[in-house]
C-alpha cells in the first residue's frame, strides 16, 4: 500500500500541504475544461498553451500560499485588506480600461485590484472575527458589514456588477458562517427587496438593458437579447447526448458570442448533450463537497471561515455563469470556474484553493 | 461528514466552532439545491425544449439561397449574338450586419465612387427588403473597384462582392427597339409574374423581344440550402437544386440586313422592315436613331435618361411600332387594286391629268404634283408617274366604303400580330370611324384624299410592309413574325390579271422610263417594284410631289414632309419587301427610294 505509485503522489502533495483529493478533481476539471476550450477557440492549441500558462501561475500561487502558516494570514489579514482597499481607490483616479475602469496600470503588468479583494476582504473579516466571540454581537456586525460594503461600493461604480457581487458574497458569507442572526439576515434581504427599485434607477444603463434583456430577451434578438437567445439555442440543441466535440454548430458558426470566455459552458452544453453537463456538474459538486469537508477539519474560527467563504465564491462563480448561460439570471460577465479562458479568475480560485489547502494541512498542529 | 472540532484554548470556543460547522452544514445543502436547481433548468432547455431549439439552431445556420437561373441568349437567324451574359461583381450589403452603416456607407464612398442614383435606390430597395437580405449598392465594378474592396473587405462588415451574370447587347444601337433590353424587376413586374420562377432574379424584360418573350429567355429559378455563420458566410452547400436555365432565342432577322438597313437611313430618323413574303419572316426591323440599350440594364441615370428624352429625334420612340405615318402615294397601289376588283377601272382605262381635278359641283381644286399634268395616263403610268388625278378620280368613283373594305384586306387599321409588344394599330378611314371618333357624317372631299393615301388614314411602317407582302404574295403572307413563322393566309382574292396589272405599274415605278423612283434602278442588282410615297408634315392644299421636293429643301427640317418608299423583288417571283420612311426626308423618291434599294441589295447579299 505504501509503495503504490499513487500513495507515492498522495504522500508527497501532502508534503506540500495539498490535498490530494482535491487537487486531483481540480485537475480533472482543468482537463476536461482544456478539451472544451480548444473547441471552443477555434481549435487554436496556442489558445490553451496560453490558458494552461496561466494556470502555471495559478498553481505557483497556490503552492506559494498554501505553505503560508495561518498565524501570519492572521497577522497580516488587516494591511493585505488596507492594500487592497488603496489599490481599489486608487482605481478611480488612475484606472484604465474600456468603458469600465478596472485595471490599475503598473508599467509591467495590468493588474485587477477587485480580484486581490475577493481574497482580501474574506481574510481580513475572518481575522476580525476569529478574536470576537461568535455568534458576533451587534457592534462586531455593523463593524463587518462597513468592511464589506466600502470595497462593494468602490467596485460597483467601476462598475463591474459580477464582481461586485463576489466580493459581497464572499463577505457576507464569512459573516453567514460566523453565525449571523436569522432574524437579521432575513431582515436585511427584505430590505434589499425594498429597496430594489432605488438599485434599479442608480444603475448604469448598460446594467439596466442586461437585466431588461434577460427578462425578456426575445424583446430584442438582434442586440442586448442575441447573446442570451443564442447561448439558449446552443444549450437546448445539445439535447441528451449533444452534437459531438467540435461539432457545435452555434460555437463554431460564430452564433454564439465569445464562446471561449463567459459562454463555454453554452459550447461544453452543446457538444456534450444533458449527459456532459450532468458529468461536470457533478464534478464541480465533488470539489465542492470536498472542499467543504477540509473546511470543517480545520483547527479553528478563523480556518473555517476563510476557507468555507472560498469554496462559497467558486461556487457562487459555478452558480452565477450557468444561471447566466441558460437564461436564468442576468448576463453579469462571469467565468465559468477553471475553465473560461483568462487568467485573472483563475488564478484568484486557485489561490483560495491554496488557502483551504494550508489551512486543512495544518489541522492537527496547535497554533 | 464534519466532525466536531478538535479544540483550541479559547473558553467558550467549541460552542463556536459548533456554530460554525452548522452554519457550513447549512450552505453545503444550500448549494447542492442550487446546482440540482441548475441542473434542472439545463434538462428542461436540453430535453424538454430540445426540438425546439435544435429547431432554432438550424435555422440559424441553414439558409435557402434561391438561384437565378442563367437567361437565354438572342441569336440572329444565322447564330450571332444580340444578347447574352457577361460575368460581373456587384457591391452587396446587408444592412442588419454592418453595425454602422453610416459609417460604412462613408468608407465606401471613398473605395468606389457612389452615384447619388446608386444610393438612392439602394434606400428604396432597404425599405423594401427583408431583414438579412443583401442588397445591391453598386452593380458592375470594375476589375479596379473589385480589388479595392477585396483589400478592404475585412473591415467593412456586412458588405460582399458577389458574382453574377449580367446582360450585355453587343450591338448596341443597332437592335435597341427590336431586342429591348431588360431592367430591374419593380413591383409591377412582381405583381403579374410567377414569383416561384422568380425567386433569385433581379432583372426582366421590359421592351422588345426581351419583353415579348420573358416566358421562354428566362428559365426556372433553383436553390440552394446552404450553412452559414453569424456573419451570413456561406461555408457549405447542404443541398441543390439547379436553375432551370432559359431557351436561347433565334430570331428571324439577319444582323447584315439590319446593320444596312440602319446605315442607309443615314442621318434621317425613321424606320426600316424587311420581310419575306411567303413566311412573314422580319429580317430587318429597325427605328432610328436607336439608343444603347445597356444604359438601362444597370439602371439608366438621370443625365443619361433625360439626354434621350430631349434629343430632337426623340431616340426611345420606336417608330417601327408605333409611329403612325400617313401613307401617302404608297396607298395607291392598293387603291388600283381595288378599282379593278371592282370594275371601276380596267388596266387600260384612260384618265386625262391636266395638273387638276374638282369634284362635281366643288369649287375646290385637288392638285396633281407635277405642274400642268401628266397627259393621258392608263393605270400602268398612273402608278409609275404616281399621278394623284388618276386616284382621285379612281376613289370617287369607287366610294369610301369599296376603299375601306379593301384597305382593312390588306391589314390597315389593325396590328399586324408581329411578336413584339406595343404596336399601334394606325387609323383605317370609314364612315362609322369618322361618326364614332368626330361624331360626322363623312364627305366626299375626304373619299378625294383618301385615294391618294392623305387625310385620316395612319399606319405604321410595319403595317406598311405587311400590306406589301401580301400584295406581293397576290394576297398570301402570313403574319410578320420575329421569332418562328406565322400560317399563311390568304388575306385578299383578286383575278391574276388584277395583281399582274398592279405589279406592272409598281415594277414601272422603278423601271419605267418615267417613274418616279427610276433614280436607283441602276443601283439595284435585281428587278425591284415599289411606290414612293411622301407623308405630309406640314399641311398645304394639294399634293405636289416633285415640286415638293425642291421646295422642301427650303423649309426647315421639322416641318418637311415625311419620305416612304414601299417594295418588293425579285419581280418575276417576289421573296422580299422592303419598306421605308425617313422622316423629313422630303420626298419618297429621293430620298426613301434610295435607302429601299440598298437595303433591298444588302438583303440579296445575305443571300435572303
Amino acid at each position: 500500500m505504501n509503495g503504490s505509485p499513487g500513495s507515492l503522489v498522495a504522500l508527497g502533495l501532502q508534503r506540500l500541504r495539498l490535498d490530494p483529493w482535491l487537487f486531483g478533481l481540480l485537475v480533472v476539471l482543468v482537463a476536461f475544461g482544456s478539451m472544451v476550450l480548444y473547441s471552443a477557440g477555434e481549435q487554436s492549441m496556442a489558445l490553451v498553451w496560453r490558458q494552461w500558462v496561466r494556470l502555471g501561475v495559478g498553481l505557483a500561487v497556490l503552492l506559494f500560499v498554501a505553505q503560508v502558516p495561518p498565524r501570519l494570514l492572521k497577522a497580516w489579514a488587516p494591511f493585505l485588506f488596507l492594500a487592497a482597499l488603496l489599490m481599489l481607490v486608487a482605481v478611480v483616479f488612475f484606472g484604465v480600461g474600456r468603458g469600465a475602469q478596472r485595471w490599475l496600470d503598473l508599467g509591467l503588468l495590468r493588474f485587477q485590484p477587485s480580484e486581490a479583494m475577493k481574497l482580501a476582504l474574506p481574510l481580513a473579516l475572518a481575522a476580525m472575527l476569529d478574536r470576537k466571540p461568535l455568534p458576533p454581537d451587534w457592534r462586531t456586525v455593523i463593524a463587518a458589514a462597513t468592511l464589506i460594503a466600502v470595497p462593494v461600493g468602490l467596485i460597483v461604480i467601476q462598475p463591474d456588477l459580477g464582481t461586485a457581487v463576489l466580493v459581497g458574497m464572499s463577505g457576507a458569507c464569512v459573516l453567514f458562517l460566523a453565525g449571523l442572526r436569522w432574524r437579521l439576515i432575513i431582515g436585511v434581504s427584505a430590505a434589499l427587496a425594498a429597496a430594489a427599485p432605488l438599485i434599479w434607477l442608480n444603475l448604469h444603463e448598460y446594467q439596466q438593458d442586461r437585466i431588461r434583456t434577460f427578462l425578456d430577451p426575445e424583446s430584442d434578438p438582434l442586440g442586448e437579447g442575441w447573446n442570451i437567445i443564442q447561448s439558449k439555442i446552443a444549450v437546448g440543441s445539445g439535447g441528451l447526448s449533444g452534437k459531438g466535440w467540435l461539432e457545435g454548430s452555434q460555437s463554431h458558426l460564430e452564433f454564439l458570442p465569445e464562446p471561449h470566455t463567459d459562454f463555454i459552458f453554452s459550447v461544453l452544453a452543446e457538444e456534450f448533450g444533458f449527459i456532459g453537463v450532468v458529468a461536470v456538474l457533478a464534478l464541480y459538486v465533488a470539489i465542492i463537497l470536498r472542499g467543504m469537508f477540509l473546511a470543517g477539519q480545520c483547527r479553528d474560527a478563523f480556518g473555517r471561515l476563510l476557507a468555507g467563504a472560498m469554496i462559497f465564491m467558486f461556487f457562487v462563480y459555478l452558480a452565477v455563469n450557468v444561471g447566466m448561460v441558460s437564461g436564468a439570471l442576468p448576463v453579469v460577465g462571469v467565468p465559468l470556474p477553471l475553465v473560461s479562458y483568462g487568467g485573472t479568475s483563475a488564478v484568484t480560485l486557485l489561490a483560495g484553493f491554496g488557502l483551504v489547502m494550508g489551512l486543512y494541512s495544518r489541522r492537527r498542529f496547535m497554533g | 461528514m464534519i466532525t466536531s472540532s478538535r479544540s483550541t484554548g479559547m473558553g467558550d470556543s467549541r460552542s463556536a466552532l459548533a456554530q460554525v460547522d452548522r452554519r457550513l452544514q447549512f450552505l453545503i445543502g444550500l448549494m447542492l439545491v442550487v446546482v440540482c436547481l441548475l441542473a434542472l433548468r439545463l434538462g428542461l432547455l436540453q430535453l424538454g425544449d430540445h426540438e425546439q431549439y435544435a429547431a432554432r439552431a438550424d435555422d440559424n445556420r441553414i439558409s435557402l439561397r434561391a438561384l437565378p437561373p442563367n437567361r437565354g441568349l438572342i441569336l440572329d437567324r444565322r447564330g450571332r449574338v444580340l444578347a447574352e451574359n457577361l460575368p460581373a461583381y456587384r457591391l452587396v450589403v446587408v444592412p442588419e450586419r454592418a453595425p454602422d452603416l453610416e459609417g460604412t456607407l462613408a468608407r465606401l464612398a471613398d473605395l468606389v465612387p457612389l452615384s447619388d442614383d446608386e444610393r438612392r435606390r439602394f434606400e428604396q430597395q432597404r425599405a423594401r427588403s427583408r431583414p438579412f437580405e443583401s442588397i445591391t449598392l453598386k452593380s458592375n465594378l470594375d476589375e479596379e473597384e473589385v480589388a479595392k474592396l477585396a483589400i478592404h473587405r475585412h473591415r467593412l462588415p456586412g458588405v460582399d462582392i458577389e458574382p453574377y451574370l449580367t446582360r450585355h447587347y453587343p450591338q448596341g444601337e443597332l437592335f435597341a427597339h427590336l431586342v429591348g433590353y431588360v431592367g430591374r424587376m419593380d413591383d409591377r413586374d412582381r405583381e403579374r409574374l410567377d414569383p416561384d420562377r422568380y425567386r433569385a432574379t433581379t432583372h426582366v424584360g421590359k421592351t422588345g423581344i426581351e419583353r415579348q418573350y420573358e416566358a421562354e429567355l428566362h428559365g426556372s429559378s433553383g436553390f440552394e440550402r446552404v450553412e452559414t455563420n453569424a456573419q451570413g458566410r456561406i461555408l457549405r452547400v447542404l443541398e441543390r437544386k439547379d436553375p432551370q436555365p432559359g431557351e436561347d432565342l433565334r430570331l428571324n432577322v439577319d444582323l447584315d440586313v439590319q446593320r444596312a438597313a440602319y446605315e442607309a437611313l443615314g442621318d434621317y430618323a425613321g424606320a426600316v422592315v424587311v420581310l419575306q413574303v411567303a413566311t412573314g419572316e422580319v429580317l430587318a426591323l429597325v427605328s432610328k436613331p436607336g439608343f444603347d440599350p445597356n444604359l438601362f440594364v444597370h439602371g439608366i441615370s438621370h443625365a443619361d435618361y433625360n439626354r434621350l428624352l430631349d434629343h430632337r429625334q426623340r431616340p426611345l420612340f420606336n417608330r417601327v411600332l408605333s409611329g403612325g405615318y400617313e401613307p401617302g402615294s404608297t396607298v395607291k397601289p392598293f387603291i388600283a387594286l381595288a378599282g379593278l376588283d371592282a370594275g371601276v377601272v380596267t388596266p387600260s382605262t384612260e384618265v386625262v391629268s391636266t395638273g387638276q381635278y374638282r369634284l362635281p359641283g366643288h369649287s375646290r381644286t385637288y392638285g396633281d404634283w407635277k405642274a400642268g399634268g401628266h397627259g393621258r395616263v392608263d393605270l400602268e403610268l398612273a402608278l409609275a408617274e404616281s399621278v394623284n388625278v388618276y386616284f382621285y378620280k379612281l376613289a370617287v368613283e369607287l366610294g369610301i366604303d369599296r376603299i375601306s373594305r379593301e384597305l382593312a384586306l390588306f391589314g390597315f387599321g389593325r396590328s399586324t400580330g408581329l411578336d413584339l409588344p406595343g404596336e399601334n394599330s394606325g387609323i383605317l378611314p370609314t364612315r362609322s370611324w369618322k361618326r364614332a371618333t368626330f361624331n360626322q357624317p363623312w364627305f366626299p372631299g375626304e373619299t378625294v384624299i383618301t385615294g391618294i393615301g392623305q387625310g385620316f388614314t395612319v399606319v405604321t411602317p410595319v403595317q406598311l410592309a405587311h400590306a406589301t407582302a401580301a400584295l406581293a404574295g397576290r394576297g398570301r403572307t402570313a403574319a410578320p413574325a420575329l421569332v418562328g413563322q406565322r400560317e399563311p393566309v390568304q388575306m385578299v382574292r383578286h383575278d391574276d390579271a388584277d395583281w399582274r396589272a398592279v405589279h406592272r405599274g409598281m415594277e414601272a415605278v422603278v423601271h419605267g422610263s418615267s417613274g418616279t423612283a427610276r433614280a436607283i434602278e441602276s443601283e439595284l442588282v435585281v428587278r425591284m417594284a415599289g411606290k414612293t410615297g411622301t407623308a405630309q408634315v406640314f399641311g398645304r392644299p394639294d399634293d405636289d410631289e416633285e415640286a415638293d421636293e425642291r421646295e422642301q429643301d427650303e423649309l426647315p427640317e421639322f416641318l418637311r414632309n415625311h419620305a416612304l418608299f414601299t417594295g418588293f423583288a425579285p419581280i418575276e417571283e417576289p421573296r422580299l419587301v422592303v419598306s421605308v420612311v425617313a422622316e423629313h426626308g422630303g420626298g419618297g423618291a429621293s430620298v426613301a427610294a434610295p435607302i429601299a434599294a440598298t437595303v433591298m441589295n444588302a438583303a440579296l447579299e445575305a443571300g435572303l
